[in-house]
């Protein structure tokens, strides 16, 4: 395949309630990217816009954000998915004849209920009337990983407690703290095993990416980063019909992705990664969906404190989804985090020498769908 | 709303200068059962039975019931018909309300229990259930509601035996 390489990234900050609406949140991200490749509107080929309609409250909502993120006059379109899935569809549109595509996501969770909209996830005809929503069947999630490998409750909490103090060294984050295993155990339950320390916050932002193809990279500001594999994967729809413990799409995406990328030892040829913890127990399965330890020992790696800044695999130098979830944007921004570290611009959570970097994204309830993305500073 | 008064669905809030809408999208639909579920739902109704149904070339039983099967991609017509009690594969005990979502009171419990003879979990309510004591493994039966009017909720929950 051609090489495919990005060359500019940007971010909001992410907080709760923003002043601005979406579209000026997307223009802000966009911009931003532009002016981190050193480019203009005008070097764009092609867009591609990440938006969810019940999110937004309005329909064929890409169209509303179509001014801020540059589409007048140029080839758009729209992934209504996490934007690590948005991202891949913005590489495809590269190898595939545009030497520049620009992906941007947004969303302001503030401004509806997720409780209800992850509720309209589920069919209509059987599980939505029960009233689950994305933290009662995460919560099934857990427990079922939990129970069957024995991980603890302070184990998750070590989670939480990793990621919220990473996002201190993180300007974009929303939730930075100091907090104890004791802290996240105290918090307010929201649905066994879940509290609200184990849980990410609701967080409004937008984050783009900027891919371009070998030829065209090698005219921007910046170093390009390497896109060297990358695989997605999708699970049964109901919940009943998965294996809760452990993700079957995620170790056939980290497999493919790995493939592609010539990694054969993750653990130790990836220097950093960041992935999609939308709740503390999640970032244990990943780890072991990642293969960065067998299925059940996600627990213990989180106790070795490997994963940790000073650790052999920093794991959300960020700190991840449970210190900034803008849902759908939070998957590309794991993508323009990954960027940054390899770029060794990441400030006070730079992981020094990183020369390869895992991303991933998940869509669904419970993460019926994985994105693992492997990017370079090697071509 | 008394009927014939118009419901207000745009209110202004004043954040010292900025301005935020408060607004509300209800659109009404009519969502097909379709066959499959049609006589899934006409069993909890009719019948208080549940039924599920078979692959014809993995064996899966599948409950609640679709259509095809997503490893097969092959359409499934053979029901089984299963008993109304099972194990609790795993469950939670939910703290917080969603009155416009839920259909009960918090703490409630949601379960996935594995009906006898069935291949998948059917996620539902826990009930009658000492909330504190439940366990994976701890064997549960269907409950009917005495009014069933064709709906996944014509099971009320499933109790613990």
């Amino acid at each position: 395949m051609e090489r495919a390489a990005i060359v500019g990234v940007g971010q909001t900050r992410y907080e709760r309630s923003k002043e601005g609406i979406v579209a000026e949140l997307v223009y802000e991200a966009t911009c931003r990217a532009l002016d981190d490749a050193g480019m203009k509107i005008g070097d764009i080929d092609s867009v591609v816009t990440v938006s969810n309609d019940f999110w937004d409250g309005r329909t064929i909502s890409c169209m509303a954000v179509a001014d801020a993120a540059g589409c007048y006059g140029k080839d758009a379109s729209t992934v209504e998915c996490d934007g690590a899935f948005g991202a891949f569809y913005g590489l495809m549109r590269v190898l595939s004849g545009y030497d520049t595509t620009l992906v941007v996501a947004h969303s302001k969770v503030s401004e509806g209920n997720p409780r209800i909209i992850t509720n309209a996830a589920f069919d209509p005809i059987y599980e939505r009337s029960l009233g689950l929503d994305a933290i009662s069947a995460s919560a099934l999630q857990a427990r079922a990983y939990m129970k069957k490998f024995g991980v603890t409750e302070e184990q998750c909490a070590l989670v939480s407690v990793k990621n919220h103090r990473n996002a201190r060294n993180n300007p974009y984050a929303h939730v930075p703290l100091d907090i104890s295993v004791e802290d996240v155990m105290k918090s307010p339950k929201l649905a066994d095993p879940i509290k609200v320390l184990d849980a990410s916050p609701l967080s409004d932002g937008a984050c783009a990416v900027i891919f371009a193809v070998e030829s065209a990279a090698a005219k921007r500001a910046k170093k390009p980063v390497w896109v060297k594999g990358v695989s997605h994967c999708t699970d049964a729809y109901r919940l009943g019909e998965r294996d809760l413990t452990y993700s079957i799409a995620l170790e056939s995406a980290a497999r493919r992705a790995y493939q592609m990328a010539g990694i054969t030892d993750p653990w130790r040829q990836i220097d950093v990664a960041e992935v999609y913890d939308a709740f503390s127990y999640m970032e244990l399965m990943w780890y072991e969906g990642l293969g960065f330890c067998d299925r059940g020992q996600g627990g213990r790696l989180i106790e070795s404190g490997k994963t940790g800044m000073a650790g052999e695999l920093p794991v959300n130098p960020s700190g991840g989804v449970l210190s900034a979830h803008s849902v759908l944007v939070a998957g590309l921004a794991r993508i323009a985090e990954a960027v940054l570290q390899l770029r060794g611009e990441a400030g006070k959570r730079q992981v020094a020498g990183a020369r390869t970097a895992l991303a991933q994204g998940i869509n669904g309830i419970c993460a019926q769908q994985h994105c693992v993305w492997i990017v370079s500073t090697e071509q | 709303m008394p009927e014939g008064k118009p419901e207000t669905i745009f209110d202004v809030v004043d954040k010292a200068g900025m301005l935020v809408q408060k607004g509300r999208i209800k659109v009404p639909y009519t969502w097909a059962a379709g066959k499959v579920a049609s006589k899934f739902l006409v069993g909890l109704r009719d019948e208080r039975r549940i039924y599920g149904i078979r692959c014809p070339e993995c064996k899966t039983v599948f409950v609640p019931p679709k259509k095809l099967c997503h490893k097969c991609m092959v359409e499934m017509s053979e029901w089984v018909e299963l008993g109304d009690e099972g194990v609790l594969e795993t469950f939670t005990i939910v703290h917080y309300g969603e009155p416009t979502v839920h259909p009960v009171q918090p703490p409630f419990a949601y379960g996935v229990v594995k009906l006898e003879r069935a291949d998948t979990g059917m996620v539902h309510l826990i009930g009658e259930a000492d909330l504190a004591s439940l366990e994976e493994g701890q064997r549960v039966r269907a409950v009917f509601n005495d009014i069933r009017r064709g709906h996944y909720l014509d099971i009320k929950y499933f109790k613990p035996v």
